[in-house]
């Protein structure tokens, strides 16, 4: 099969999306032909599509997801991009309280087909505003989906789904994933959400990771496979909906599990899946439930300090081996 | 104030504004027996703006409203009814009970919803705009807000959006003086809030807001401007409530003599007082016209009142579409 990029993955998705359908149209900050989004996930389709629809707009994040609610509300289908994901706090009113309560606060009578896409994570050393992971704050509101792909594969499968659906979407990505080659089949395909993939099959301790963190998961389990403990990595695609009979069916086949997640500790994303194992699972576990995830700091600039922070394949084995 | 519109848009005109304020001191009324749960923000005082401006819209027109909305609703055409069974929570209303006074909404009249966080329906009005836009169709959005509004960011980056993409909105700002407690000139260096939209590139009117006609008529400008793919407008409505802020508050802040001055000018009395001396409606007319309207409110009171409340376990549908 055909391999290609993270970002070219997702570009295919708009692509197909905007060309099947003339209400789908992105904006965003400099997505349009002069820079093609800051990580060019955007780059080209102003060519093909006009300026209209893929639409330069000005510094206003608020404003920005606004439009795209009302678009969204008015028979379109808008693709929102916010730069980094750290500046959807500035977007924070229109997602949290606009797009993701408009269908249920109206009583159902419209719906909001809307995706904002973003991108999070640390490692490139760009500090405090420009790397944190945030998935956590939009999973804790109902209304919302949540994506948060790791291959190219599933990056254009669930924009798809996204930009079909009939809810708002929030749409993570990972920077350190844009040039991550993969294979992505040439035909048409979806991936429904809700739907877990177990990315690596094991039997001695299951592994829940979501973007980047996946790719390291990996990295561990195939170190850990020489040290003769078979690792299972987890893999939701969707914080929301959560697969929580996917985690829990690996759990009952493994007995353990360590949660992996870039953002910080504290009521984060892996706060939530623990609680789900704690409360659905209990009887089911060996050992106590590990978390591998950031310290609760913001993320600092200077290489060592950034790096230190960041959860590493060495932080998921040492989880691993305090399990079994 | 001129009378240039034929009788039967100044009766209809008239009507709405009186629907507007009996349905006002009817929720008034029923809160005072403590049958409207939660809060209440009442819109009697500033008919002239919803009415003046949506008489110019057609049914598939939007608007955006805010937290003080019934005026907005009945003004786009909203059925009294269900508008008032949403205020006390029932399953007929608007949103089947799950809005409620503060988020009420008809989208088959193109009335996009009343949001209550203050300032967030103008950049959803300019959303609505560029979905005309791209759709290629003649529509207008209007937005509705209040001066406190016209502080928050997201009024100046959708007037910023609307300006440079030509869009075909009209942002009309209610300027009833009060923010809550807080008197404009207490948060603003400017008197007036259309002297903004210089700032942006787009027109700025100052009206009377409790003149309907003269609303009416910077309205008609705005979305015959709007219509032909010219761009947005700012209209500044000046304007008072006649209640508190909310349900709880007697407004002690405004001083007796401002109240006084304002309820002088009430925009229906003046209206009325206008439409006898001109002679397009004699004084029985008028009393029709109370009549009639009354019994509106009196039906949608009784619809609302006997109309069952919704399960408790319906909180859990329409989460997602």
């Amino acid at each position: 099969m055909r391999k290609i990029s993270y970002r070219e993955a997702l570009r295919e998705a708009l692509r197909e999306e905007m060309r099947r359908d003339p209400t789908v149209f992105l904006l965003g900050e400099d997505v349009g032909r002069y820079w093609g989004g800051a990580f060019k996930v955007t780059e080209g389709l102003a060519e093909e599509f006009g300026d209209e629809r893929v639409r330069d707009t000005p510094i206003s994040e608020s404003a920005i997801i606004g439009a795209a609610v009302g678009a969204a509300i008015t028979g379109m289908r808008p693709v929102a991009e916010i730069m980094f994901g750290d500046l959807t706090a500035l977007a924070m009113d229109q997602i949290a309280n606009q797009a993701a309560k408009i269908h249920y606060m109206f009583g159902g009578q419209v719906k909001v087909p809307l995706v904002i896409r973003t991108p999070f994570g640390a490692g490139v050393n760009i500090a405090a505003h420009h790397s944190q992971s945030l998935e956590a704050w939009f999973m804790h509101v109902p209304g919302l989906y949540v994506a948060v792909p790791s291959t190219p594969y599933d990056a254009k499968g669930l924009l798809k789904t996204a930009i079909r659906g009939s809810n708002p979407v929030f749409f993570c990505e990972h920077k350190l994933l844009y040039p991550i080659e993969g294979e992505v089949p040439e035909e048409e395909y979806m991936v429904p959400f809700g739907i877990a993939d177990i990315k690596r099959e094991g039997a001695d301790v299951t592994v829940v990771a979501t973007l980047y963190m996946v790719h390291k998961a990996l990295n561990a389990a195939e170190e850990l496979e020489g040290e003769g403990i078979s690792v299972e990595v987890v893999d939701p695609r969707t914080l929301a909906p959560l697969d929580k009979q996917a985690i829990i069916k690996s759990v009952k086949k493994t007995g353990r599990i360590i949660i992996v997640n870039e953002d910080c500790k504290t009521a984060g994303v892996s706060a939530e899946i623990a609680a789900v194992v704690a409360e659905e699972a209990i009887d089911y576990l060996d050992a106590p439930i590990k978390r591998v995830a950031e310290p609760d700091t913001p993320i600092p600039f200077s290489p060592p300090l950034e790096q230190y922070v960041i959860p590493d394949e060495k932080a998921i084995i040492n989880a691993v081996k305090e399990v079994v | 104030m001129t009378l240039t519109l034929t009788k039967e848009k100044l009766v209809e005109i008239y009507m709405k504004m009186l629907e507007i304020r009996f349905f006002e001191e009817k929720v008034f009324e029923l809160y005072a027996q403590n049958l409207v749960p939660g809060t209440i923000h009442l819109y009697a005082g500033e008919e002239a703006v919803a009415v003046g401006v949506c008489g110019n819209l057609r049914k598939d027109d939007y608007i955006t409203s805010t937290h003080r909305g019934h005026g907005h609703c009945i003004a786009k055409g909203a059925e009294l009814k269900r508008v008032m069974a949403e205020i006390l929570g029932k399953k007929t209303g608007y949103c089947k009970g799950k809005g409620g006074s503060m988020h009420i909404a008809d989208f088959s009249i193109g009335m996009l919803g009343a949001t209550a966080v203050v300032g967030a329906g103008i950049p959803i009005a300019v959303g609505a705009g560029l979905s005309i836009k791209l759709r290629d169709t003649d529509q207008v959005a209007a937005c509705f807000f209040g001066e406190g509004a016209s502080n928050q960011g997201t009024f100046h980056e959708s007037i910023n959006m609307a300006a440079i993409w030509k869009l075909p909105v009209i942002f009309v700002c209610e300027n009833n003086l009060y923010a809550m407690g807080t008197r404009q000139s207490r948060v603003m260096a400017i008197k007036n809030v259309a002297d903004r939209a210089t700032a942006y590139g787009i027109p700025g009117e100052v009206v009377d807001g409790n003149d309907v006609l003269a609303v009416y008529e910077a309205a008609q400008k705005a979305v015959e401007t709007a219509r032909k793919g010219e761009g947005p407008t700012l209209i500044e409505c000046k304007t008072y409530r006649h209640k508190g802020h909310s349900r709880i508050d007697l407004a002690k802040y405004r001083p007796k003599e401002e109240v006084e001055e304002w309820l002088a000018k009430d925009p229906i009395k003046r209206f009325k007082e206008k439409l006898l001396q001109t002679n397009t409606l004699v004084e029985a007319e008028i009393q029709q016209i109370e009549k009639e309207v009354s019994a509106e409110i009196e039906e949608a009171v009784k619809f609302a009142m006997e109309s069952p409340y919704p399960a408790p376990e319906e909180a859990s549908e329409d989460v997602y579409a």
